[in-house]
């Protein structure tokens, strides 16, 4: 039983690499062949990382709005939290 | 708290997450005959993909030209690409690959019937490529909204992939139905053994679809498969008269009042026998897969060994090639 990798390519210069997929592959080697293989026929990416899939820890779905709770009333972090005169330009 | 007192309220959160037509995730909370009727369609979906490959790559050694070798080539490996997007994506709900792969090889899950019935002639590639196809896309557009987000993002890019194949299988038949006569012959005798088929592709009868209701309720399928193959046909219709073809159904006609053509409904009972195993190519196509899969074994023992002795740092070649 080969492992599981997961994909992430960058598509082009100056964007972050995004997730695709996975590879099953026995190595790191293979892992990006295959990868490559299998997510870049048609020129998606410029560059690829493989990832052990079992080395990703993920939060929880379980617990997301507990997770995610102290960012929810902090709403000045917003810029539109803030009335701006109507004649006060470039703010 | 035990689980079963928690299910409501993770029934309650996952009913929401479909109203509002969000998506579902892999690590989400679903309710087990969600999970498996996923695993059951993407696994036939996928099954599909990698039997497809066989009656296209009876012709690659036989493409009348380079020019369609090289496109035949890269549409049978297309097929193997979208074959595996789709085992990783029915492996987010928690099956294993060699599970999937298993399930195939001794019968246990299907693959698309249409894959059972025999490619005679070149024509049967451009056929393929478009009523075959023309009616893959059909049915997988919709699946690009489908509420389980691993197998929605899997269709998208198969389905940008797809419409090179439908538009070279065209080309093939246009090409064909513009060349001698015996080329056109191929090309109208071909379209009339694949017409039915392709049709019936889109499954059962509305009333008498298995899975249609709960599928649609969950977001998993958008549209009913009656309503699905009337889109086909419409499509089709305009299109074989562009290619100076025939569709085989005399039944055919333009109905005003619906707005959509009126057809001859494909032989159910036809479907049935070939879903059951009795098709033309049931045996051959499966016994070429167990071959397949047999005849790779020591490619797969000798990756593992070899990144095992990598690991283990006791090689003279542990150095992994370079990726070109």
């Amino acid at each position: 039983m080969t492992d599981l990798w997961e994909v992430f390519v960058r598509p082009r210069r100056g964007l972050a690499h995004t997730h695709v997929g996975s590879v099953h592959a026995p190595d790191a080697a293979m892992a990006l062949r295959n990868a490559r293989d299998v997510y870049t026929r048609r020129q998606e990416g410029v560059s690829i990382w493989v990832v052990p899939a079992h080395t990703i820890t993920a939060s929880s779905p379980d617990e997301k709005d507990a997770f995610f709770d102290p960012a929810a009333d902090k709403i000045y972090r917003h810029p539109t939290f803030y009335p701006v005169p109507d004649d006060a330009e470039h703010l | 708290m035990t689980l079963a007192d928690a299910e409501p309220e993770l029934l309650a959160s996952f009913e929401r997450t479909i109203a509002a037509n969000d998506r579902i995730e892999p690590r989400d909370w679903m309710p087990e005959k969600y999970r498996s009727t996923l695993v059951r369609q993407i696994a036939q979906h996928a099954h599909s993909e990698i039997i497809g490959m066989q009656p296209e790559g009876n012709w690659i050694t036989r493409a009348p030209s380079l020019r369609r070798k090289a496109i035949l080539l890269a549409k049978v490996q297309d097929e193997a690409g979208h074959g595996l997007y789709l085992y990783a994506a029915a492996e987010t709900l928690g099956i294993t690959r060699d599970e999937l792969v298993q399930r195939l090889l001794d019968g246990r899950q299907k693959y698309s019937s249409i894959f059972n019935y025999p490619t005679l002639s070149w024509a049967d590639m451009g056929t393929v490529g478009w009523l075959v196809d023309g009616a893959a896309i059909v049915n997988q557009v919709p699946l690009c909204r489908s509420s389980y987000g691993p197998y929605a993002r899997a269709m998208i890019r198969i389905c940008k992939e797809e419409s090179f194949h439908q538009r070279q299988g065209f080309e093939i038949l246009y090409t064909l139905a513009r060349g001698t006569p015996a080329q056109r012959d191929m090309a109208q005798d071909a379209v009339n053994r694949w017409w039915y088929p392709s049709l019936a592709m889109f499954g059962p009868p509305d009333a008498q679809s298995t899975h249609t209701g709960q599928s649609m309720a969950w977001g998993i399928k958008r549209f009913s498969n009656d309503d699905l193959r009337q889109r086909f046909v419409d499509m089709c219709v305009p299109q074989s008269a562009v290619l100076g073809l025939t569709l085989p159904d005399e039944a055919l006609t333009w109905n005003e009042e619906r707005g959509h053509y009126d057809f001859t409904r494909p032989d159910f009972e036809e479907l049935g026998r070939v879903i059951r195993g009795d098709g033309p190519c049931n045996a051959e196509r499966i016994e070429r897969r167990q071959h397949a899969h047999a005849d790779g074994a020591w490619v797969r023992e000798a990756a593992l060994a070899h990144a095992a002795k990598a690991a283990a740092g006791t090689g003279d070649d542990v150095e992994p090639a370079p990726v070109r």
